[in-house]
């Protein structure tokens, strides 16, 4: 392998109780790739980011992460999870959960210092969030929810950023705002976007991937209208196989 | 002036300084134990201690010694269980809450003669707490404010998203059971006052009502143990004048009080509706 994968993934399978989630998945991301993963709910796109993470170990095949084992990696990653299940009422303000980002850093027993706070200033005043600093979460509109949870991943310094269904809970006005976020923020390092919104991924990422259960990876170069098209051939196949309304992208 | 004819009684002294206590524990760990909702998890917990108790009055020691056993083992157990084996977290709570209490039945049946003040294990009886549990529930509440002093921010990690503490590297598990041994802990501080039975709505109750007012854990903490003071003493006050069950009255008032503040939150969430223009 060479020294420039952050993500490198040979051979990998996965199932639950004997369902697979991931049948023999390559996948080979550069430190400075965006890379768009869309696919069917249940598609295995979750599952493909958590073997990232090392929260699943698969059955089958090698995953490398910033050069080594996906746990060893872990707080060089930037984790943004598809945020529809947790509680909005948790008595939490955007400043500790951002803080929550610098957990990695500090380690178990030490509390969150001056240093931690600054870091978290700084993130919250770049996704536009810092004057909600002291704000509930669940006080916050979709949209400044995912801030604060881009803002948590952003905060530990990660050299991988991997970002779960981010427009799930975003209205559209914020859409953009959000991708501009992420234009910013492959310059400084790699991202991963899984999402089943094939016209939001497709119009920011450099490169894409279609994911269900087996991944189709379509290389690495600039995306033009032809790529765009060859690449949505694969998915429009697969996708028929799931049941998500799918569309054709012409121009931008 | 009843109270203060009260006061002066020596039980009743003990019985200021248990319901103090007892406040301390459950209006932390109930924050805990609300938030991150694991309030049948504590339920398995405090039942399952039942089978300490019988075992105390068999093996002739203190059955809230016991108690602590059992509850300590009951809670490693389920969560050892419910996060190393496939089986439902509530079909787990449901085994051992039972499989505790059986214990326990069993145990009190080969015990010689009857079991004095099993009741008062059992709901509570605020004012016959002696000296020594006093010396143990206060050693307790020493420890879970320990705990909670050290793991403060890896609690709150814990309980807002624990997938988020395991990537970024906490050791959420023994974390997790480290949680429900202080559970297990508040369990032993609160038999004496409310019971096992009832030791449940004392760890819910002031957390749940004190999150009605704030959305700040630490606040949620201090208030919920200034409301666990107000019904314990509150408690004690009403069944001392009508005489009535102390442990049951205490979970009485405060269950009617936090009947009380959904219902006016609840109405001025409408209003509010109603009046938005």
């Amino acid at each position: 392998m060479t020294s420039h994968d952050t993500v490198r993934l040979e051979n990998v399978w996965v199932s639950y109780n004997g369902t697979p989630a991931l049948e023999g998945v390559n996948l080979a991301v550069d430190e400075h790739d965006f890379l768009g993963v869309i696919g069917p709910n249940g598609g295995g796109k979750s599952t493909l980011l958590k073997v990232i993470l090392g929260l699943i170990t698969p059955q089958r095949g090698s995953v490398t992460v910033l050069g080594s084992s996906p746990d060893r990696s872990r707080n060089r990653i930037g984790y943004v999870p598809q945020h529809s299940d947790y509680d909005r009422d948790f008595p939490v303000s955007v400043m500790e959960v951002v803080l929550m980002g610098r957990y990695g850093k500090r380690g178990m027993l030490k509390p969150y210092n001056e240093s931690d706070r600054e870091a978290a200033e700084k993130v919250l005043a770049r996704v536009g969030m810092l004057s909600h600093a002291r704000t509930q979460i669940g006080q916050l509109s979709g949209g400044q929810q995912q801030r604060t949870f881009i803002a948590r991943a952003l905060v530990s310094d990660p050299a991988l950023l991997l970002l779960d269904e981010p427009t799930a809970s975003v209205d559209s006005a914020m859409q953009t705002d959000f991708y501009e976020l992420l234009e910013q923020l492959k310059k400084e390092m790699a991202i991963i976007m899984v999402s089943h919104d094939i016209g939001a991924v497709s119009v920011f990422v450099d490169k894409i991937a279609c994911l269900n259960v087996q991944l189709y990876y379509h290389g690495s170069r600039e995306i033009t209208p032809e790529i765009l098209e060859a690449t949505y051939k694969c998915p429009v196949q697969l996708i028929a196989h799931g049941d998500i309304p799918h569309r054709v992208l012409k121009e931008h | 002036m009843i109270m203060f004819e009260a006061f002066q009684f020596e039980f009743m002294r003990n019985a200021l300084l248990a319901g103090l206590l007892a406040s301390i524990a459950c209006g932390i760990v109930g924050v805990y134990v609300v938030v991150k909702k694991i309030v049948s998890m504590s339920g398995g917990i405090a039942h399952a201690s039942f089978g300490g108790i019988g075992l105390g009055y068999l093996l002739n020691f203190s059955p809230v010694l016991g108690a602590m056993f059992f509850s300590l083992l009951s809670a490693l157990t389920m969560g050892l269980v419910t996060r190393r084996t496939r089986l439902p977290e509530d079909t787990a709570i449901g085994i051992l809450w039972a499989l505790g209490m059986a214990l326990g039945v069993i145990f009190i049946g080969f015990s010689k003669g009857y079991a004095p003040d099993l009741m008062s294990y059992l709901f509570g009886n605020i004012l016959t707490v002696p000296l020594s549990d006093l010396y143990l529930m206060a050693a307790l509440d020493l420890v879970i404010l320990v705990l909670t002093a050290v793991f403060y921010k890896e609690f709150l990690l814990l309980s807002f998203d624990e997938e988020f503490g395991t990537v970024a590297g906490m050791p959420v598990n023994a974390l997790y059971l480290v949680l429900l041994c202080m559970v297990a802990l508040t369990v032993v501080v609160l038999i004496r006052v409310v019971g096992m039975i009832l030791v449940i709505a004392m760890l819910a109750f002031p957390a749940a009502m004190a999150r009605q007012f704030t959305h700040d854990i630490k606040k949620m903490m201090i208030l919920s143990v200034i409301l666990g003071m107000i019904f314990t003493f509150g408690g004690l006050w009403i069944s001392y004048i009508l005489n009535l069950a102390s442990g049951a009255t205490i979970i009485l008032l405060s269950g009617l009080a936090l009947l009380a503040t959904y219902i006016v939150t609840g109405l001025r969430h409408r209003m509010k509706v109603r009046f938005t223009p």
